[in-house]
């Protein structure tokens, strides 16, 4: 431990600059890619400063160049990439400065906290040692005491017992803790400014609400600069003191969070803001056909995943109880590990069922064989996540929505089925002209409704949606959300519809139920368990979901901070 | 016409060649080059030959056995009394011949067995990857030589010789198509447009074919010219160890090798250098082509032109915003 190190701890102190001293300033920065299909500028004449303490929100959709302008701030960008502009960090300029000063500055004046924690950590390193990694290659520093300092760093981000958990290696932490070992790895030079690349994207909320209070901390405790890159407006509204709005590598807005929110000025930035799923709570009772049996009636439902030789299995769904009616809307919410995924792939006959019982379209999906299962597929649409693989990406748009009519007999081959297919795509307000098209040339938003009107070809009396936006931009999600609800109310298919998002669930579902590790938590309708929840659980899960509105944010925080106080 | 130009350029080898540039370019030029000219000779071979590659004399009688490169004889004569020219220029039919022969057999057998065993799985999967890794371990030429021996039974017609040949190449290159493939349809297997074949109810065989199939296909132009450029080694080490050809049936560089070796401590050395050039040539142009297409196919080796600096109308021009128009549309 250096003799200068201290200071830092003082409050108020700050070891790079005065408060308001600038950290990072970028002026008229473009950047150009070459790619296979010519010259792409990614990054348009853009200008930003970020002030010591500070930390700013880059927002923008998938595209807007976003994190190609946070990168050009570590000089992280690939050599196909052509930069003008200026990039001053302190003295230095990113753009001129040559690799070994570049090196230099990575990590002592600047750092960066990556997406995914499992992917920026080395699995066959100790956490300690990682850490201490980047302590030695800047400066002499003695093993023991960059072992010392990283025990402090892993103390001071939270990780309960470090001086144990120093020597464990990466798996042996859960998500949100590797994120904060990240988050540890950033901090332990003190940097001046740390570039956040959707820090709490690949977490699920609740652990996304305490790494968005980690960073607030560390940000008042050492006064570094933090540049967040995100498409959360409910991240943006909890964290920043200044946006910037991003649209096709320009910045069309910047202000104080307060007033952005308050008074968005610029055409986009209000779409963006309109697009923010919020919790609305509006009760939508089903008005139910009597006499009609459930579509599908989950009694007891375990589903088990084999284990390897020698050891158990994992039982990823515990005796679940649920059903869905005909033409109902059931939102299926939980976080990662929750189960849900897996029950939404028992009912298409994707994972088999090992206990308890599981009627689909008044088949018994336990012990059912392949070859009975199959003739009951043409009555179920299945709606996947990524847009982007699942479809054949050597196909066009028309022969893939004509899949299932084909395979059904219902068509001889995709030209006999392009009548069908064409009003399927109006049906999802795509132009008939992208039948001819091939995946990669629609967009995430196109690419979905082309998986919609696919999974509706058959006109089937379910259909099952996992996550199906949460891969888009809001806007795009949106209007998705907003087609998907006009088709359910004009077919009246029945829904199961698995996301982890409630706000999601509260546009659309008629009921809810909330699985937590493999059980349901609670269940029941929308208005009640989104409104009057009475499951611990469900109530954290709530509290945990930041609102777009920096305002009401703030308020909501602290009493989750009062009620995690109360609960100690 | 529009139509015929997209095909034209998602063509293997025409697509990368678009895409190349500088080094890369160079290789995959020479390559495509060296294996056109030699392509070309093959098939102009009765045209420009000046005999027959099993000729041994013409109107003014027999050529004689090793006469130094003259008028009569460009190349001059093996110990054998055949023309060198001639055997050089026969013997490029000869070894696009097995070739193709080879990696057609092998190229079939390999994918079909590949796509079973890696979408199917279970047990079948097992049995045959052991198998593929037994015959991988075997060294390889041997195994061309037993195959040899087998298929020939010591006959040695042009075709006989030409299938021997092949069918030996064959079964050492089956695992490797067999590799790729199964690994490729493994991959496959998990992505999310297989699984949503299996939701809509496509039978096994549909998926297979038309889903997996196509899509696992990537690497194949690589790989079958690679294997082009050991099929020939390969046929040149089994004529040199005496399984090939007989010089009356076809015209082999390899065996024309092994007759030369006696000459080349005499000071002979035109017997030995023609047919040795051919072959380091061919081979030289083909694996060009194929490490040039390895190195296209991915994106990480593949080196791109740097953003030219750029005008002010040429960035108005970049920032034609797709995404704008697509937004339109949503």
């Amino acid at each position: 431990m250096s003799a200068a190190r201290p200071e830092r701890h003082v409050p108020g102190v700050k070891r790079h600059a005065p408060d308001g001293d600038l950290a990072v300033r970028i002026e008229h920065l473009d950047v150009t890619f070459a790619t296979d299909g010519g010259d792409v500028a990614a990054v348009k004449d853009v200008s930003l400063d970020v002030r010591a303490g500070e930390v700013l929100a880059i927002v923008g959709e998938s595209g807007s160049g976003k994190t190609v302008t946070a990168r050009s701030i570590l000089g992280l960008l690939p050599e196909t990439a052509r930069v003008d502009g200026v990039v001053l960090l302190g003295k230095d300029d990113i753009v001129t400065v040559d690799e070994s000063r570049l090196r230099e500055l990575r990590g002592t004046e600047v750092a960066m906290i990556f997406q995914e924690p499992s992917a920026a950590l080395n699995p066959v390193y100790t956490v300690g040692w990682q850490l201490a990694e980047g302590l030695r290659a800047h400066g002499n520093v003695t093993r023991r005491a960059a072992r010392a300092r990283a025990i402090e760093m892993l103390a001071r981000v939270g990780i309960p017992n470090p001086s144990r958990r120093v020597d464990d290696y990466p798996h042996q932490f859960s998500g949100g803790q590797k994120q904060r070992v990240v988050i540890a790895m950033a901090l332990a030079l003190a940097p001046s400014v740390i570039v956040a690349d959707e820090p709490t994207t690949a977490l699920d909320v609740t652990v996304q609400a305490e790494i968005l209070d980690l960073l607030r901390q560390l940000r008042d405790e050492t006064g570094t600069a933090i540049v967040l890159i995100t498409h959360n407006m409910g991240v943006v509204a909890d964290l920043s003191d200044r946006v910037a709005v991003m649209l096709n590598g320009r910045i069309v807005e910047t202000a104080p969070s307060r007033e952005l929110f308050a008074h968005p000025k610029h055409e986009y930035t209000q779409r963006l803001l309109a697009a923010v799923p919020r919790l609305e709570i509006v009760d939508r009772p089903l008005i139910a056909a009597t006499g009609v049996p459930p579509v599908v009636l989950a009694k007891g439902l375990e589903i088990e995943y084999p284990g390897r030789f020698g050891r158990g299995g994992f039982r990823a769904v515990k005796g679940v109880d649920f059903e869905i009616h005909a033409g109902e809307v059931l939102g299926l919410v939980g976080e990662s590990g929750s189960g849900k995924t897996t029950i939404g792939r028992a009912i298409a006959g994707l994972t088999r069922v090992s206990g308890g019982s599981l009627r689909v379209l008044g088949t018994e999906m336990n012990g059912v064989r392949e070859r009975a299962f199959r003739p009951l597929r043409k009555q179920l649409g299945f709606v996947f996540q990524d847009p982007g693989t699942s479809f054949n990406p050597l196909l066009t748009i028309a022969q893939c929505v004509a899949e299932p009519l084909i395979v059904h007999g219902l068509a001889e081959n995709p030209v006999a089925a392009r009548p069908r297919v064409d009003e399927l795509l109006e049906a999802v307000q795509l132009p008939k002209a992208f039948g001819d098209r091939y995946p990669h040339e629609l967009s995430g938003g196109q690419r979905q409704r082309a998986s919609l009107a696919r999974s509706l070809a058959l006109n089937p009396p379910l259909l099952i949606a996992d996550e199906p936006t949460s891969a888009l931009d809001v806007s795009v999600q949106a209007k998705v959300l907003e087609l998907f609800g006009e088709l359910q109310k004009e077919f009246g298919f029945a829904t199961l519809f698995i996301t982890h998002d409630l706000a999601v669930v509260d546009q659309l579902a008629h009921r809810v139920v909330v699985l937590h590790l493999g059980e349901i938590a609670e269940q029941g309708s929308t208005a009640q368990v989104l409104g009057k929840p009475t499951d611990d659980y469900t109530k954290r899960l709530l509290a945990s979901l930041p609102v777009p509105d920096p305002v009401e944010q703030a308020a909501r925080r602290s009493a989750r901070m009062a009620a995690m106080q109360a609960g100690r | 016409m529009a139509g015929f130009r997209k095909l034209w350029n998602r063509l293997p080898v025409v697509h990368q060649f678009k895409q190349s540039i500088g080094l890369q370019r160079g290789m995959l030029v020479t390559g495509l080059l060296i294996t056109g000219f030699f392509l070309l000779i093959a098939a102009l071979a009765p045209v420009i030959s000046p005999y027959r590659f099993n000729q041994l004399r013409d109107s003014h009688g027999l050529f004689g056995a090793q006469t130094p490169p003259g008028p009569a004889h460009l190349l001059g004569t093996t110990s054998g009394g055949y023309d060198v020219l001639s055997r050089v220029i026969w013997g490029t039919q000869t070894a696009f011949m097995v070739i193709i022969v080879a990696i057609a057999l092998s190229f079939f057998l390999g994918v079909l067995l590949g796509l079973l065993s890696g979408y199917l799985g279970g047990w079948l999967d097992r049995v045959l990857v052991v198998i593929a890794d037994a015959v991988y371990a075997f060294p390889s030429l041997l195994l061309a030589i037993v195959a040899a021996i087998v298929i020939s039974g010591g006959q040695s017609s042009l075709w006989g010789g030409v299938l021997a040949a092949a069918i030996s190449i064959t079964a050492v290159f089956i695992p490797q198509y067999f590799r790729v493939i199964r690994a490729e349809t493994v991959r496959i297997k998990s992505e999310a447009f297989v699984e949503s074949a299996k939701v809509i109810g496509a039978s096994t065989p549909r998926i297979m074919f038309r889903h997996v199939l196509r899509n696992s296909t990537r690497t194949l132009p690589l790989i079958l010219t690679l294997n082009s450029s050991e099929a020939i080694l390969t046929l040149a080490g089994l004529g040199f160890l005496g399984f090939g050809i007989e010089p009356t049936s076809a015209a082999e560089w390899g065996y024309d090798l092994n007759k030369a070796v006696s000459d080349v401590t005499s000071g002979i050395w035109w017997t030995s250098v023609f047919p040795g050039l051919a072959i380091v040539l061919v081979v030289l142009g083909v694996t060009l082509v194929g490490e040039s297409l390895n190195d296209l196919a991915d994106p990480r080796l593949r080196t791109r032109r740097r953003a030219a600096a750029q005008t002010p109308a040429d960035a108005a021009a970049i920032s034609e915003p797709f995404s704008e128009g697509a937004e339109q549309v949503l």
